[in-house]
């Protein structure tokens, strides 16, 4: 059961390395001209259309109510941080199988937990950002039923109305990995702890 | 009137209902007596359940796309079937100032000939590339019969990707049909002529003139044409010609009237022989022939006209040699086939055994046999020889005869069961007739004075035979009027049944010779959305607003432009004179599909341009007085389209002004003096 413990928290290790290929969250838009949708998947260090193109169409529209052009790679410390912790992460959860303390892998679990959460919140103060910080002289400037100025905040995850677009966000494909690989760390200090105890009382 | 007409409807309505749907028929009652009453009728379908057959609901596509002939527009329409709905006109071979086809810089070379540059053409005969005998939806080749020309149009794009003038022809009229495998188009000539051209009296025609079978090979790769070879053979004129296919793939038919080579006077003189000739001629026997040295060169003079998509610039090649081929020094390379009275239409049904000659001055329709014919051939079965061609018996190679038929038989397509559909100009109808059998089984009249008929993939081994679109000559009451001048009508024909059955009238630009048919799903996968900017190698691209430019070359201004949504860049220009030639060259930077920018400038002596998302296209203007001139988008692109739009100062000839391109007051790109 030690053996099985270990290669579940390898499996977590590789499944955070997934990210490094797999797009961790995507955000799609529809709106009745555009039959087909845009879309963007967000990598860990880059943005990518869904479609090509999509990435060039979503900035076009955006510019008419003031908001930003999407980052690139270099525009954002994001997408050099993040590698650099995924990597680590990765490499840390491999080390604490190698080493076979269940308590370290629950040490794993908690602090990959917080740097997700961490990396949600600063997913959103950027989304709030991106939503709300507009170019004072954009063409369209609309206000809210308060007469506030209207915010484009995408939702963090799930559905949002956005003036004519209808924007979904949600996990793409290596954050679903990412999710199943700290799941996997947890079920990896359960079924190590649990041996660890039995052997405890047998030893007694 | 009206309440009779709408108890039809009804009636109709609910029959389709109870037919359709048990639950319909319970939430209905008393619809039992109805549909027993529209049974009593002869089961005769009413408008509203024939308005169904040919209903494409909003946002839903048609099955079928057809590319109509254009005819004296010069241009090719593509309709959706069964709704007959008109999605675009390609321009081919006349100038369209919509799209600057043959009129900006890029497409000028399209139109051009060894008779310089003509703006206009008669589009006849659109024919859809086939491989094994089957339509592959990658391109449709239309000939043009005035200034003898075959165009290839691209089914990625639905635009035309080349033109080839077809030197030592004179009324492009038996043109542009494919081989099976798309080896081969053929252009035949419609008028005989001097080859090579000469000054001679014109009542000297007989035995002097020729007509000159083009036979232009087509690479199965790129679909890129050249002429291989022209056979060139007795003056008669030539008129309609379709493949061998299957059994008689290798083998290519012409039908020819005035073989009497009269030269004045041709509806009398050349209606008095009571046989012309369906030329049957063996291409691959030719194409051997030529591939082993034989032929002579000619020189000629004719332009072959190619648009790079990557440059996205035509530019005109010259033909200045072409092979022609004696037919007589090629044993077994062609044989007449003699078929009554002036042979029209000249058609081959899908399994390739039967060659339909609708004698047009008849009211039976001659089907010639492959196998006979090949027989004849082997026996010897030569009654004659004209011009030193063998003549064949025509009992030995008559299959059957579809008697009084109709009057004024002209073309025939074919629905692949069995059946043969052939449009009857004077009698202005369709008639239904089985092959083998040689009955007539149905007829249609059709509104009015049909001309072609077609059956997507009428004309190939496999046929689609749900719907028949008869092209009519005359439209006289169908439509609303419009004037002394009424645009053409179009029929189709539901013909999945025994009888057939008229569905829809719809109406077409310029006059319908023939069309081609195809279903959808063959092309749609295939149709680019939009040119990949990376792709544009046009030489004045600006594939960003940083690499815009302003060039003078003396008195040349070349202005590097982009758009995108909504605006231009550089929008502010200054430093034109009179006198300059400005060259305004416009990429559109979008990549979305279906977003168009147009450029239109004041006082151009051109078209707009219509830029499609990351193509470029070039403008000139010569702009005559001092002043401050706008420029703007012709394409509504967006909510700031009306705000897409810019100036440009044209300053005194002479003057010193800076050049200057700015966009939001700041400079933008580079400014050259060469």
């Amino acid at each position: 059961m030690k053996t099985l413990a270990r290669i579940l928290m390898v499996l977590a290790g590789l499944l955070t390395a997934s990210l490094f290929f797999f797009p961790m969250w995507r955000i799609d838009l529809t709106a009745p001209q555009y039959p087909d949708g845009l879309g963007m998947y967000i990598y860990i260090d880059h943005l990518e259309g869904v479609k090509p193109g999509d990435l060039k169409n979503i900035d076009i529209l955006n510019h008419y109510v003031g908001m930003k052009p999407l980052p690139k790679p270099d525009e954002m410390w994001e997408f050099t941080v993040f590698p650099i912790v995924v990597g680590i992460m990765a490499a840390l959860a491999i080390v604490f199988a190698l080493i076979g303390k269940p308590i370290l892998y629950l040490v794993w679990f908690a602090l990959m937990s917080i740097l997700g959460l961490l990396g949600l919140y600063d997913f959103y103060l950027w989304l709030y950002d991106y939503g709300t910080n507009l170019d004072p002289e954009a063409p369209i400037k609309l206000v809210d039923e308060y007469g506030n100025p209207m915010k484009y905040v995408p939702p963090l995850i799930g559905y949002k109305q956005l003036l004519n677009f209808e924007v979904y966000s949600y996990p793409a494909i290596g954050g679903v990995l990412l999710g199943i690989g700290i799941l996997l760390s947890l079920i990896a200090y359960w079924i190590a702890h649990k041996t660890q105890s039995k052997h405890k009382i047998h030893v007694s | 009137m009206f309440n009779h007409l709408n108890l039809e409807a009804m009636v109709g309505k609910w029959k389709h209902a109870v037919l359709a749907s048990a639950l319909a028929a319970l939430l209905m009652p008393g619809c039992g007596p109805k549909k027993e009453q529209a049974k009593k009728n002869g089961g005769a379908l009413d408008k509203a359940s024939i308005a169904e057959r040919v209903y494409v609901a909003p946002g839903e596509w048609d099955e079928f796309y057809a590319f109509l002939s254009g005819g004296f527009s010069g241009q090719l329409a593509v309709h959706g079937l069964p709704s007959g709905r008109l999605f675009k006109i390609i321009p081919v071979f006349s100038v369209d100032a919509e799209k600057g086809w043959c009129m900006n810089e890029e497409t000028k070379a399209m139109c051009m000939t060894s008779y310089g540059f003509i703006p206009w053409g008669d589009l006849h005969h659109p024919d859809i590339s086939q491989t094994n005998g089957e339509l592959d939806g990658r391109w449709v080749f239309v000939n043009e019969n005035n200034t003898p020309r075959v165009a290839r149009v691209d089914l990625r794009y639905f635009e035309t990707a080349e033109i080839i003038e077809i030197p030592n022809s004179a009324g492009n009229h038996a043109s542009a049909f494919v081989t099976e495998n798309t080896e081969y188009v053929v252009a035949n000539t419609r008028f005989a002529v001097p080859v090579p051209q000469r000054d001679m009296p014109i009542s000297e025609m007989k035995g002097n003139f020729k007509g000159a079978a083009t036979f232009i090979k087509v690479d199965p790769e790129t679909g890129r044409m050249n002429i291989a070879f022209q056979v060139l053979l007795p003056g008669f004129n030539y008129d309609l010609a379709h493949p061998g296919r299957g059994k008689s793939h290798g083998w290519f038919f012409f039908t020819s009237y005035n073989t009497e080579e009269a030269h004045t006077l041709l509806e009398v003189n050349a209606s008095q022989n009571d046989k012309d000739f369906i030329a049957a001629i063996n291409w691959k026997k030719i194409e051997e022939y030529v591939n082993n040295g034989g032929g002579k060169k000619m020189k000629v003079k004719a332009a072959h006209n190619i648009y790079d998509e990557t440059t996205q610039m035509a530019t005109t090649e010259w033909i200045t040699e072409v092979t022609v081929v004696d037919p007589r020094e090629v044993p077994g390379a062609i044989y007449y086939l003699p078929t009554p009275k002036s042979p029209h239409g000249c058609d081959v049904d899908p399994s390739g055994e039967y060659i339909v000659g609708s004698g047009k001055l008849s009211a039976d329709i001659t089907i010639h046999s492959f196998s006979k014919m090949l027989k004849a051939i082997e026996e010897g079965k030569v009654v004659d020889t004209v011009y030193g061609i063998p003549v064949l018996d025509f009992n030995a190679t008559l299959a059957g005869v579809v008697k009084n038929a109709c009057l004024g038989p002209l073309h025939t397509e074919f629905d692949g069961k069995g059946n043969a559909y052939t449009s009857c100009f004077i009698s202005s109808e369709v008639i239904k007739w089985k092959l083998e059998d040689w009955n007539v089984v149905d007829r249609h009249p059709v509104y009015y004075s049909v001309g072609h008929l077609m059956i997507p993939g009428g004309n190939s081994r496999k046929p689609f035979g749900k719907y028949l679109v008869a092209m009519n000559k005359i439209t006289k009451d169908r439509f609303l009027p419009t004037g002394p001048e009424l645009c053409q009508s179009a029929q189709l024909l539901d013909i999945s049944g025994d009888k057939m059955i008229m569905l829809l009238d719809f109406p077409t630009m310029g006059e319908p010779h023939y069309a081609a048919g195809i279903p959808a799903e063959k092309v749609v996968d295939k149709v680019a959305k939009i040119y990949p900017l990376e792709e544009n190698q046009h030489p004045y691209a600006a594939k960003a607003e940083d690499e815009v430019k302003m060039v003078r070359k003396g008195n040349e201004v070349h202005i590097y432009m982009t758009m995108i949504r909504s605006h231009f860049a550089p929008d502010n220009i200054e430093g034109i004179k009179v006198g300059d030639k400005v060259y305004f060259h416009v990429t559109n930077l979008e990549q979305d599909f279906d977003i168009p920018h147009g450029f239109a400038v004041i006082g151009a002596n051109t078209s707009e341009v219509l830029v499609m998302p990351g193509q470029t296209e070039t403008i000139i203007w010569e702009p005559k007085k001092p002043g401050v001139y706008p420029f703007y988008c012709t394409d509504f692109c967006s909510a700031l389209h009306q705000e897409m739009q810019g100036y440009v100062r044209v300053s005194p000839a002479g003057a010193n002004v800076p050049m200057k391109i700015t966009l939001d007051n700041k400079p933008i790109g580079e400014v050259i003096t060469e």
